[in-house]
């Protein structure tokens, strides 16, 4: 396809070609640590002319420097978000503020941010050069400052022997960095991505992904993408904002979200979780978790979980994660666990690495799903049809008061 | 693949091929025609034969005027009518995007002209010159008449090509710090300009050929379809014919040059694949 291209790594042309560090100019690493700049949300809400709320009361602070992940499904409003943080959409109410600027009525320009668009909206009649000399252009920066400026970011991104090509000559990886060298090369204070790698392939995915968290360290800049994949969220983030229906449910680093979601949404998102909805019985404050809340699940059982607060009588769900689950034969030989369920197995697939477990509580009809390593399911030998028993320890049981 | 044909095939292929015929025949026989001798005349069968006879009295002061004359007016007219259509439907294309008060009523306005029976806005326009106590013209009256024609349909080819136009780019723009016109110069206008292309000799020829709204409002000077109008009720001589054959290949080169244009400016901005 490519003749051109260097032979002298063994390395597909997509695969890693940023620049090392060492080529990495210092100058444009600190200039772009300097210009970096913290966002705030201050009860930002979004409402179209029909009355559509796309974004509720957002309230928000993302440090300088921080690689922050919008995540939620579609319609969430995470878009909006972004894009109104971007300048690209109005604010209906609320304050945004990108350092110590309130920008709500500052056009995209002076907002001093830069967005790389979902299909990276690459001028398609301009090359690469063009394309990431555009915006210097537009400012006014005179030829000479630009080609410097131009030459430095393409070579960061491994794409000087490709400066005069058109979008259209370039794969899908190539075209994601000229839109990051194009973002960057204004010297932004906060680089928004919108669904920046929905567009590429599984395996350029993780790649690119990575990429684009090292570059975001090297050069200690605020980073907001959108996403709705969690795993993306989990890889990329120091902290992620989960959004439902126009508000955010929880923000966290990557390991509060996983180990300790704040709502039945929330895990459900995650994914792999098992919930039980019921009615609190008891609150009982505990010297390890905060406090232990027992909930009461009409017809499947009584379940122990760690939590913050909850008062007695309100209806909230617990958790927990299928890989947490212990499986025992039923009736249990030893004496019972913090929470145990009876459940009959209705199918076991083997993955490869892990076997998933579907099971069902005959009493509701409730389905449960249990995962564990193949390895230790060998020993533990049970059929499709089979009473199993099910037990998981507090700690692993999280309360989710909504 | 199936080399043997049914009977179907055959008995569609004659009729298209008859449908063909229809179609191009008043044609052809104008192009025969033209190549006659100096004996010539208006119908079959062919008196003489002289390749150039013909065309070259096209050149030639006629009876009721000349030719040259009437093209030449019919060609500033055209490329006036369309520059200022392409301005006009561009600029309401984009002012459509965002949904003004009262932009229904406008784009139903517009459209009307198509409607309404072209020889009353021809009508039309010859009195509201008279009452204004203005003389008519080609390149005044004439040129609002052909307007109407023209710009309801590169108005409703505008909304198209900015219906499928990605909005994405103009943000891209206008985040890197790009003003308004230099979004449109930059980005809008270069990615437009092949669909212009064709909406530029639609409406050229839309122009060339009109008849009937001109032909109340043309002033003292005719068009050259009202050229050959006139012709065809004074002037009995091939000449008619070979005029006819002259601006059908005028048109051709027109159009052949047209779609070299878009080629040639559309492989320069191909979109590019994810």
């Amino acid at each position: 396809m490519d003749s051109s291209f260097s032979t002298s790594t063994s390395t597909a042309p997509d695969a890693g070609v940023l620049a090392a560090d060492a080529s990495v100019s210092q100058e444009l690493k600190q200039e772009l640590s300097a210009h970096s700049a913290g966002v705030a949300l201050r009860g930002v809400t979004k409402k179209y002319g029909n009355g559509f709320v796309a974004v509720e009361n957002v309230d928000l602070d993302i440090p300088a420097g921080s690689y922050c992940c919008l995540l939620g499904p579609s319609g969430c409003g995470k878009t909006t978000t972004l894009r109104m943080v971007a300048g690209h959409e109005s604010i209906t109410k609320g304050d945004i503020l990108i350092g110590d600027t309130r920008v709500n009525d500052l056009p995209p320009t002076k907002r001093n941010t830069a967005m790389m668009f979902q299909n990276y909206a690459l001028f398609p009649h301009k090359t690469v050069w063009q394309n990431v000399e555009f915006g210097l252009r537009m400012k006014g920066v005179e030829k000479r400052e630009r080609d410097r400026r131009v030459g430095e970011v393409i070579d960061v991104v491994g794409l000087t022997r490709f400066a005069d090509r058109k979008p259209a000559m370039l794969s899908g990886g190539q075209q994601q960095r000229v839109a990051l060298a194009r973002a960057l090369v204004t010297r932004p204070a906060v680089l928004m991505l919108d669904e920046p790698l929905s567009a590429l392939d599984e395996n350029l995915r993780v790649k690119t992904r990575s990429e684009l968290r090292r570059l975001q360290k090297q050069f200690g800049m605020t980073f907001i993408q959108v996403t709705h994949g969690q795993d993306e969220a989990f890889a990329l983030s120091d902290q992620i904002v989960v959004m439902d229906h126009g508000r955010v449910d929880q923000v966290g680093t990557s390991k509060e979200i996983f180990t300790t979601p704040a709502s039945r949404f929330v895990a459900r998102f995650v994914g792999d979780n098992n919930i039980f909805v019921g009615k609190v019985t008891a609150v009982e404050p505990s010297s390890t978790f905060g406090s232990v809340v027992t909930l009461e699940v009409d017809q499947v059982g009584r379940f122990m979980s760690r939590g913050l607060s909850a008062s007695v009588g309100m209806t909230a769900a617990c958790c927990v994660r299928s890989d947490r689950l212990s499986l025992l034969p039923y009736p249990p030989a030893e004496a019972s666990a913090a929470n145990q369920l009876v459940a009959r197995i209705t199918q076991i697939e083997f993955t490869g690495f892990i076997t998933r477990v579907s099971l069902m509580v005959e009493a509701t009809g409730d389905e449960i799903t249990y995962k564990g390593r193949s390895y230790d399911w060998l020993s533990i030998d049970a059929q499709e049809g089979q009473l199993v028993t099910l037990t998981w320890a507090i700690e692993d049981c999280i309360f989710l008061p909504h | 693949m199936n080399k043997k044909r049914s009977l179907t095939f055959y008995l569609l292929a004659a009729f298209f091929a008859l449908f063909v015929l229809f179609l191009y025949s008043p044609m052809l026989s104008i192009f025969i025609l033209t190549f006659q001798g100096p004996q010539g005349a208006l119908t079959f069968p062919m008196r003489g034969f002289s390749l150039t006879y013909w065309l070259g009295q096209v050149f030639q002061e006629q009876r009721v005027g000349n030719f040259v004359g009437a093209f030449w007016r019919s060609l500033g007219l055209g490329v006036s009518v369309m520059l200022l259509t392409l301005m006009v439907s561009v600029s309401a294309g984009l002012a459509f995007r965002n949904r003004f008060r009262g932009a229904n009523s406008l784009f139903y306005l517009t459209i009307a002209s198509l409607i309404v029976p072209s020889i009353l806005i021809s009508l039309g326009i010859g009195i509201v010159f008279q009452v204004l106590g203005m003389q008519t013209n080609w390149f005044s009256s004439g040129l609002g008449a052909h307007m109407t024609w023209t710009v309801p349909f590169a108005f409703l080819i505008v909304l198209g090509i900015f219906n499928r136009f990605n909005p994405s780019y103009e943000e891209a723009a206008r985040d890197l710090g790009a003003s308004d016109t230099a979004t449109f110069w930059d980005v809008i206008f270069p990615l437009i300009l092949p669909s212009l292309l064709g909406i530029g000799i639609l409406t050229f020829t839309l122009s060339y050929d009109e008849f009937t709204r001109t032909s109340l409002v043309s002033g003292q000077r005719n068009t050259l379809p009202l050229e050959i109008f006139g012709m065809t009720t004074n002037v009995t001589s091939p000449a008619l014919y070979a005029l006819g054959t002259l601006t059908t290949l005028f048109s051709v080169v027109l159009i052949l040059l047209a779609f070299w244009g878009y080629s040639a400016l559309s492989a320069k901005q191909k979109q590019p694949k994810l």
